[in-house]
């Protein structure tokens, strides 16, 4: 477990600290796209739309940030990918907010759409030989001071832009839900929509907005993934994250902060990985890891029976 | 409205559906950039072009679709969105696989029954996992049967790796089924199996069971309006939509262990080019009838052979054909908002 | 806001009508309020009350009328316009967000930053100029409904109004709560300002109002000064005033004396003892009510909404399980509910499946649809459904129709007992006749029936005893309308009824 150095310092806690904290550090990595899809989320479903379709934002948001990062550098694909995200968002809410249709059927097929379209214009693009692309990739900055301090120091401040932004975000969100009048009416749609009508407020532009802003955001978590995470693309690379996401809205109960924080959980499920495998752990199958979000994900939904916000569950 | 009626009329949507969609695939084929009519042409041609295609490409891929139609119609006709076909499946077929080990010198006749009734069980509990959830925790089935998707995958790429690799221990799949136990082939020649005929007689008993017996009534009653079925019926309504997964779960089960016995002999990671998502197209496009199924499962079943066939011969990316499913799930759900009726109406 | 002289007609309404479909929700109705008064809007339950008050609030336009603001005339386009008016309405259901604070859903609806401090403060500002009690930061699911009601009322008050509508206010609120309630009418009213109160309650009405307007089915049948009238006098007026109308008066004193003329009935068929009905909030609905219904008897049950009937219903009829005491009825009870849509119909389904549709739940085995077939054409005949046949969906049927083929198979399945709400809701005069014949002829063959209906006439005209429900306890009545109606509403009724019920 704890490997002994003995080359004249304390022998115990080195072994351990250094696989802790290289374990953080890919914790907050992993954890940057889920929190940016699952702020996103949090807002849509606070408007009381659930959106399935939000795995297709990840995606669409992914690819389009592989390419324009060619063209555009990091900077170029961050933005093309929120746009991306927000475009495939539009569609999505065109038929279950415009049309009413039923959510979870809308978002099923949207998904399917980005799926399909982000694997066909890839493959024309990039050629379906499975080439190994490679994208310019996001530098990490670390913080001067802060980011020296052990265990935590790397973790969490010597992370690329995209992390640091979240710590803007996340606070960011929870002081404008509770302190503006756009984050009541947003709260009260979700919750109790006769209100919001009785206030003046329009329930289906209230939810058009929150979704689209759902979908920036998942975009941007798809470019996370390629130019902060993977350094390319690969199809189907979303691997299920929007709806990991969801789980993770519930887990945070629909709270910015509490969503981060479950964000964090969920990417050390995933990262647990790396560690039992740089601990030489062969007896468990590393599928196991690979599937402990998924179950990490019933589990959370099992175990929080309480409902969120009214309009949904 | 008298059964021919209603298969007329699906017809007629499924062909007006089908050409706009069509239509838009050629817009995006125009896009990306490549010839629409070569494209074209060779997707027809992979579908319906020879006496080949048509039995061996097209056909065989209508057998799991159908399969996992009728999960998906099924459930959704009990009011449950079960997005999990394609999970059940690969457990259905893992568990074909994994029994099939035991049947060595078993004569086919009692062999392959085996092999599929393992499938369906198999497919049945993994559905009965989100149906628990949902029922004890309240859990929304559409994500928990999609995570359980993903640990299906999960599961299977171990096992092709674990306890059921094949013998050389090389390659991540299982050891080829024996051919005394693959589904009888019906044509020589072609890939065209068994599992077709099954397939019709599993989607006419799925017709009448739910058309003519009290246990299909409640389910139907239970998906259009809960609130009657239970008030007006006595329907224990919590009861009647376990069951609905299960049955789903069973369907898809079989569908894996079918496309096992009879198509790929093997089980391997990316078993399913997405089977159980297709479903649901192929679902919603019959409009949730059993024997609709058959139709556009037969329709998609053409479109992925096309779509095969494309990427072959006119080099466009095969994974359009989800472009086009999802556009055809799109145009269902905004031509019934102009119906009075919902898509899962209670019908016969 | 320059002031209006106490007295003044501030508001006025003249010959509004309105139809909902088929439905005349308003019949001639009008209305006349003055500044600095209280003015009582009564009536029973579909009388119009609300729906004119939704025309002045601006959630209606309405198809014939006149209104004034002022003495200027006014049409009403939103309920902004209304707002902008100094009108205020406080909604029977509330428009409260649970999970919010006081300050919170009063501040909703505004632009910028919130501050939760400022918010309060004006929250305390408006209920302190008002004098109402109020605590700004408290969530408004942890509040007593007295309290909620507050928050509205400084909700609708926190923009400057001069006219003030509170629809049923004291509907929800413990009798305490609601006394309080009223003395703070009066004294806002006093103050110079001017509220429509509606409600059904005549004594409370008559406690606190200057004028009194009473509608009885959309059309207003009395206009008086509340220290010109009395309780009996306004509850006629409720009540349709039996007395003026002689010739409906002797019909129904005909069909009394047939009924009365007719054999004592059976055994009883539908026991209760002392059952009560407790929801999970906690909340009595019905209380420890004891009913015995009989083989051969029409029981009518007159109530005003939300008395607890709808729970009795269908406890009486199966489809609920009482909280505590005992309950003895037969296997299998009919029940034809209030909502038929979202209790008794598959709207989508063909006939002959609705039909079917009864006893699915205990059915086993394969479905022999000719005889469900047979069976509903059997039904649609018998009971005059209006169907082309036994295929067509329900959803093609009219209301009546709908009403007859669930009545039908209700009767057709239940022999011994069978259990109405609001028959004839959405029904037109013929359909009505149709179900009213179809309940006559079950309770001759045999059957013990449960009526209830919000339709007064509806209760004492088939009914061969009658009982009102109020606040969750049934007291039998004289089959005399004035007397049940009076009991429905909470008046006394001395020895012209007997009260079974705890707490009586």
């Amino acid at each position: 477990m704890m490997q002994e150095v003995t080359i004249g310092v304390s022998t115990v806690d080195v072994g351990a600290l250094a696989v802790g904290a290289a374990l953080l550090e890919a914790t907050v990595r992993t954890a940057t796209p889920l929190a940016y899809a699952a702020l996103g989320e949090s807002v849509s479903e606070r408007a009381g739309v659930i959106n399935i379709g939000l795995e297709g934002s990840i995606i669409a948001g992914a690819l389009s940030a592989t390419i324009a990062a060619g063209a555009m550098g990091v900077g170029g694909g961050f933005a093309a990918g929120a746009a991306a995200g927000l475009l495939v968002a539009a569609l999505f809410a065109l038929f279950a907010v415009g049309l009413r249709a039923d959510q979870i059927i809308t978002g099923t097929a949207i998904t399917l759409f980005a799926l399909g379209l982000t694997g066909t214009v890839y493959r024309t693009v990039y050629g379906s030989g499975g080439v190994a692309l490679t994208t310019p990739t996001a530098a990490t900055h670390a913080l001067p001071i802060i980011s020296t301090l052990p265990l935590i120091g790397r973790a969490f401040f010597a992370q690329p832009l995209v992390t640091y932004a979240l710590y803007v975000i996340a606070p960011l969100l929870a002081w404008w839900m509770q302190r503006t009048h756009a984050g009541l009416a947003l709260r009260a749609v979700g919750e109790y929509p006769e209100a919001a009508i009785a206030a003046g407020i329009s329930p289906r532009r209230t939810q058009l907005l929150a979704v689209l802003f759902a979908g920036a955001m998942a975009g941007l978590a798809g470019a996370t993934l390629v130019l902060a995470q993977a350094g390319t693309f690969v199809e189907g690379m979303s691997a299920g994250r929007g709806f990991i996401a969801i789980a993770i809205v519930v887990l945070g109960r629909w709270r910015p902060l509490g969503v981060a924080a479950a964000a964090l959980l969920f990417g050390a499920a995933t990262s647990l990985q790396t560690l039992f495998q740089s601990m030489g752990w062969t007896g468990i199958p590393y599928q196991l890891f690979l599937a402990a979000p998924y179950l990490l994900t019933l589990l959370v939904l099992a175990i929080t029976a309480k409902r969120g916000p009214r309009r949904l569950v | 409205m008298t059964a021919l009626r209603a298969f007329a009329a699906t017809t007629v949507r499924v062909v007006v559906l089908l050409a706009i969609a069509l239509a838009m695939l050629a817009a995006l084929l125009i896009a990306t950039g490549h010839d629409v009519v070569p494209a074209l042409s060779a997707m027809v041609r992979g579908a319906f072009g020879s006496y080949y295609a048509i039995t061996s490409a097209t056909i065989v891929r209508m057998v799991p679709l159908a399969l996992a139609g009728l999960a998906v119609s099924v459930a959704f006709r009990a009011g449950i969105l079960n997005i999990g076909a394609e999970g059940q499946l690969l457990v259905g077929a893992a568990a074909a696989t994994a029994i099939s080990g035991t049947l060595v010198g078993v004569p086919w006749s009692i062999g392959i029954p085996v092999m599929l009734l393992a499938g369906a069980i198999a497919g049945g509990a993994w559905a009965a996992i989100a149906g628990a959830l949902r029922l004890r925790f309240g859990v929304l089935e559409v994500i928990s049967t999609i995570m359980l998707n993903f640990v299906a995958q999960y599961l299977t790429g171990w096992l092709v790796r674990g306890p059921l690799q094949e013998p050389t221990q090389v390659n991540p799949q299982s050891a080829t089924l024996v051919p005394e136990l693959h589904m009888p082939v019906l044509l020589e020649g072609t890939r065209l199996h068994a599992g077709v005929l099954l397939v019709v007689v599993v989607a006419i008993g799925v017709w009448w069971w739910l058309r003519s017996t009290a246990s299909g009534f409640r389910l139907r009653a239970v998906g259009a309006t809960p609130t009657a079925a239970a008030s007006a019926g006595g329907i224990d309504v919590p009861r009647t939509m376990f069951g609905a997964f299960l049955v789903s779960g069973l369907l898809a089960g079989l569908a894996g262990s079918v496309e096992y016995t009879g198509i790929t002999y093997a089980l391997y990671e990316n078993f399913s080019p997405g089977y159980g998502y297709t479903a649901i197209a192929v679902a919603l496009l019959a409009r949730l009838h059993p024997l609709g199924v058959l139709a556009t499962a037969l329709l998609f079943g053409a479109l992925q052979a096309g779509a095969n066939a494309m990427q072959r011969d006119a080099g466009v990316p095969s994974v359009v054909v989800s472009v086009v499913e999802a556009l055809l799930i799109l145009l269902v759900m905004a031509a019934d908002r102009w119906r009075p009726s919902r898509a899962d109406e209670t019908g016969t | 806001m320059t002031t209006v002289p106490t007295g003044a007609v501030l508001l006025s309404l003249d010959g509004f009508t309105h139809a909902f479909g088929r439905v005349r929700a308003l019949d001639g109705a009008s209305l006349q309020v003055r500044a600095g008064s209280v003015h009582a809007l009564l009536g029973e339950n579909g009388a119009g009350k609300t729906t004119l008050m939704r025309v002045v609030f601006g959630l209606l336009r309405a198809q014939q009328g006149v209104m004034q603001w002022r003495g200027s005339p006014i049409t009403m386009r939103s309920p902004s316009e209304a707002l902008a008016l100094g009108i205020g309405m406080v909604h029977q259901h509330f428009t409260l967000v649970p999970t919010m604070t006081v300050a919170e859903n009063i501040a909703l609806g505004g632009h910028g930053a919130f501050d939760p401090h400022r918010a309060a403060d004006r929250v305390r500002d408006v209920a302190g100029t008002a004098g109402l009690v109020l605590d700004p930061h408290a969530r408004v699911q942890d509040l007593p409904v007295g309290a909620q009601q507050r928050c509205e009322i400084v909700k609708a008050l926190a923009r400057d109004v001069t006219l003030l509508i509170l629809d049923e206010p004291t509907a929800v609120l413990a009798p305490a709560e609601a006394a309080e309630l009223l003395r703070w009418i009066r004294r806002y009213a006093d103050a110079g300002n001017a509220v429509v109160l509606i409600t059904h309650k005549l004594r409370d009405a008559l406690a606190v109002a200057d004028d009194i307007t009473v509608l009885h089915r959309g059309r207003t049948v009395l206009t008086t000064a509340a220290r010109d009238t009395d309780q009996a006098s306004v509850a006629d007026a409720m009540l349709g005033g039996a007395r003026a109308l002689s010739a409906s008066d002797t019909d129904v004193v005909n069909v009394v004396v047939n009924d009365r003329a007719r054999a004592v009935s059976g055994p009883p068929v539908l026991t209760l003892d002392a059952v009560t009905v407790r929801d999970a909030n906690g909340v009595d609905h019905v209380r420890s009510a004891t009913l015995q219904v009989r083989a051969g008897e029409i029981v009518g049950i007159g109530a005003v909404e939300g008395a607890g009937q709808h729970e009795l219903l269908r406890v009486l009829s199966g489809r609920l399980s009482p909280t505590s005491g005992s309950r003895t009825i037969p296997e299998s009870v009919g029940f034809v509910p209030e909502d038929r849509h979202r209790d008794a119909l598959l709207l989508d389904a063909p006939l002959f499946e609705n039909t079917a549709l009864q006893g699915a739940g205990a059915r086993h085995g394969v479905i022999d649809w000719n005889d469900f077939r047979a069976r509903t054409a059997a039904l649609l005949q018998r009971f005059d459904v209006r169907a082309s046949g036994a295929e067509v969906r329900a959803r093609t049927l009219s209301g009546g129709n709908q009403q007859k083929l669930v009545l039908g198979r209700e009767l057709e399945a239940a022999r011994e007992a069978l259990v109405v709400e609001n028959p004839s809701r959405g029904l037109d005069f013929v359909a009505t006749n149709a179900v009213h014949q179809a309940m006559r002829a079950a309770r001759d063959a045999g059957m013990a029936v449960v009526l209830y209906s919000s339709d007064l006439d509806e209760v004492v005209l088939l009914a061969d005893r009658v009982f009102a429900m109020h606040d969750g306890i049934l007291i039998e009545s004289v089959k005399d309308r004035d007397v049940l109606g009076r009991a429905m509403l909470g008046g006394d009724i001395g020895d012209a009824g007997v009260a079974l019920g705890a707490d009586a």
